[in-house]
């Protein structure tokens, strides 16, 4: 789908920003709830123009937290952040009109229609009718609701409404967008849908996002960045990559025909990192695996050894996440979507 | 692009829109809509009727042995009936001003749709924080202020709303303008309601802004309606009232206004200088409240 010539006309003028700008930067940003609750604990790091940015996390680890703060909505106890240049604390007003927020939660009215939520968020930026009236057209198109744009968002799916907080969270056209775990109790399908609107808007519209998640995969499909928090402390930023390789990189397993043992013949190939023998089958650890694999061969037939059977395997998110915060996701996997539940619970008893 | 630029834009933008919001889910919702026309009929028809204190000193009431009857001439018994009704006429209004206790009750019942109106409209600043809509508002360039003042505001314009349609639905159930009664007097029971709802819902939006859960703020609330209510002369005029239920009733600001619209619309004459102390004593109410709530909210959401 092509985007609407005026939201093309957008990526231009954005292409323009030069593209080391550092757009989000966070020193020492910390929150303590009533005196002795601390949810997020000198937070530092900083956001690449044009970078998806990702907070990764366990429920509670103060994803939330950091993101209000950053979005004007709470006040830090201490630590300083700007974004675009303005600072939060005291250009909260600049901060608000250049950064677009999709909350956690949906906030949309179940009330109105989903035009007449769009036009709402508009209002809340003082943008004039005859502007809002165009630009909310564009953006039912893009998140693709203009067919329900006339019907009540209680009657909209979980996966609608999501693409509607999208919708209001774009209205001012900002250069920011925040979003917090914006796949949240959505299906695979869905979920998968989002990702392509998430994307589309870091490629078209070079637009810096700072998201939190607690799916790995998403971390992994998105996000140029990943910090991982844990208890309101970030444990290791990095690339996708960058955070896998510090595991000590990929595992090669290999068992050879010959009943000899051949760890120290390994050791002396390059980029080897650590040889195991478990059980007639060698571990081997190593960066850049299917390069270190094919040397590994080749140095054992020198020997006379041939390799029966070989696998190889990249680490996953997974084990990252495990190894910084000592938790599997898995323990977290259930919670999220009981929490989801229950607040769609709360939303339904208003009625 | 609207950034940097557009800082400098109206202090108050986003104050209709959200005000609208509120009203939008009154107005737009048909069943809600009707059942606030519904409720007033049903309490006068209900209760202004079947609470027709009027009757209680009629002649009709009073049940006359028939031997003592027989010691009047017919004449005698028609004169004893007048002054009978004449002595009811004479009750109503030095009880209630009025002859008409419907018409008194329907001024009680204005009042009352104003506080109910503006409780529950505070308390749906509870609803904006828990589903996250308020945070998402707050993270807008709308001034704090704004999102206080729409709240008030909504509350304010929908209690007006509901007084006018009382008003026109309690006339064919019996009400009576007073002989002091001009147009020109809407005015002033509409300046009064204004007053009144300003006040009470600035005072409900700062109790309910820091709940998260409706349990808490409930229960205050529940707590400051019953004097509010009972120490009122909404239904009953406050010298009948025992008296240290009318020290209550003295400091009640619905007190206040439903005796002012009481004047504009069914007393015969209107005290001016009593008027003049109800319009005081509402108007010092809904300053001092507005400010005090709208200081806390705005002290709140800026935390
Ligand atoms: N307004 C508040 N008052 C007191 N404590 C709070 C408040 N908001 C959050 N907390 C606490 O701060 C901690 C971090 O919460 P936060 O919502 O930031 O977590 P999160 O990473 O977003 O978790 P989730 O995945 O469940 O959304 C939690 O222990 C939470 O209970
Ligand atoms: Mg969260």
């Amino acid at each position: 789908m092509k985007p609407p010539r005026s939201l093309r006309k957008l990526t231009e003028k954005l292409a323009v920003v030069n593209v080391t700008e550092e757009v989000i930067k966070v020193e020492g940003l910390t929150k303590i709830f009533n005196k002795h609750l601390v949810a997020v604990d000198h937070v530092s790091f900083s956001v690449k123009q044009g970078e998806i940015f990702g907070f990764l996390g366990p429920n509670g680890a103060g994803k939330t937290t950091t993101i209000n703060m950053l979005i004007t909505v709470l006040k830090p106890t201490s630590g300083k952040a700007s974004i675009l240049g303005y600072d939060i604390a005291k250009e909260a007003n600049a901060v608000r009109y250049s950064i677009g927020v999709v909350p956690q939660e949906y906030t949309a009215d179940e009330d109105l229609t989903g035009i007449e939520n769009i036009l709402l968020c508009a209002d809340l930026y003082g943008i004039p009718r005859e502007v809002s009236k165009k630009r909310a057209e564009e953006l039912l198109e893009l998140v693709e609701l203009t067919k329900f744009k006339d019907k009540k968002v209680q009657t909209y799916s979980g996966g609608m409404r999501r693409r509607l907080e999208l919708a209001c969270g774009l209205i001012n056209r900002p250069r920011v967008l925040f979003l917090d775990e914006p796949t949240l109790g959505l299906d695979v399908q869905t979920r998968a849908a989002t990702w392509n609107y998430i994307k589309k808007l870091k490629k078209e519209f070079g637009m810096t996002l700072f998201m939190t998640t607690h799916y790995l995969e998403e971390a992994d499909a998105l996000c140029d960045r990943i910090a991982i928090i844990d208890h309101g402390k970030i444990v290791v930023i990095g690339t996708p990559d960058e955070l896998k390789e510090n595991l000590g990189g990929d595992i090669i397993t290999l068992s050879i025909k010959q009943d000899a043992d051949i760890t120290n013949l390994v050791k002396k190939v390059e980029r080897v990192k650590e040889v195991k023998k478990d059980d007639g089958m060698y571990l081997i650890k190593s960066e850049n695996g299917e390069v270190t694999a094919p040397l590994i061969i080749e140095s054992l037939r020198k020997e006379g050894y041939v390799v029966t059977k070989l696998s190889l395997s990249k680490p996953t998110l997974n084990e990252v996440y495990l190894q910084y915060t000592g938790r599997s996701i898995r323990d977290t996997e259930e919670s999220p979507e009981t929490v989801f539940a229950q607040r769609h619970t709360m939303r339904r008893a208003r009625m | 692009m609207s950034t940097a630029n557009n800082v400098t834009k109206s202090k108050i933008h986003g104050l209709w829109a959200l005000t609208n919001r509120e009203l939008k889910k009154w107005y737009k919702a048909p069943v809600v809509f009707v059942l606030t026309l519904i409720q007033p009929v049903i309490w006068l028809g209900l209760l202004g009727n079947a609470l027709n204190l009027s009757s209680l000193f009629s002649a009709d009431s009073i049940q006359i042995p028939p031997d003592i009857i027989m010691q009047f001439s017919p004449a005698q018994i028609a004169a004893l009936s007048q002054f009978f009704n004449g002595l009811q006429d004479q009750i109503m209004r030095s009880t209630f001003g009025t002859t008409s206790y419907l018409s008194f009750m329907a001024v009680g019942m204005i009042a009352f749709t104003a506080l109910f109106t503006t409780m529950f409209s505070g308390m749906s600043v509870v609803w904006d924080r828990r589903l996250g809509f308020l945070n998402k508002v707050l993270s807008t360039p709308v001034s704090r202020g704004v999102i206080i003042v729409s709240k008030v505001l909504s509350a304010t314009l929908r209690a007006m709303f509901q007084a006018a349609i009382i008003l026109i639905i309690a006339i064919p159930f019996g009400f009576t303008f007073g002989a002091a009664f001009t147009p020109l007097n809407i005015l002033g029971v509409f300046a009064m309601l204004f007053l009144i709802c300003m006040g009470l819902s600035s005072m409900f939006i700062a109790i309910n802004v820091r709940s998260t859960r409706i349990e808490t703020p409930m229960a205050v609330t529940n707590l400051l309606n019953l004097p509010l209510t009972f120490a009122s002369s909404a239904f009953f005029p406050i010298e009948r009232m025992p008296e240290w239920l009318q020290v209550v009733a003295k400091v009640n600001p619905l007190s206040y206004t439903i005796d002012g619209m009481r004047q504009l619309l069914i007393f015969d004459t209107i005290n001016y200088s009593q008027l003049a102390l109800d319009f005081a004593f509402v108007g010092i109410f809904a300053l001092v409240l507005t400010s005090i709530g709208i200081v806390l909210s705005w002290r709140f959401l800026n935390k």
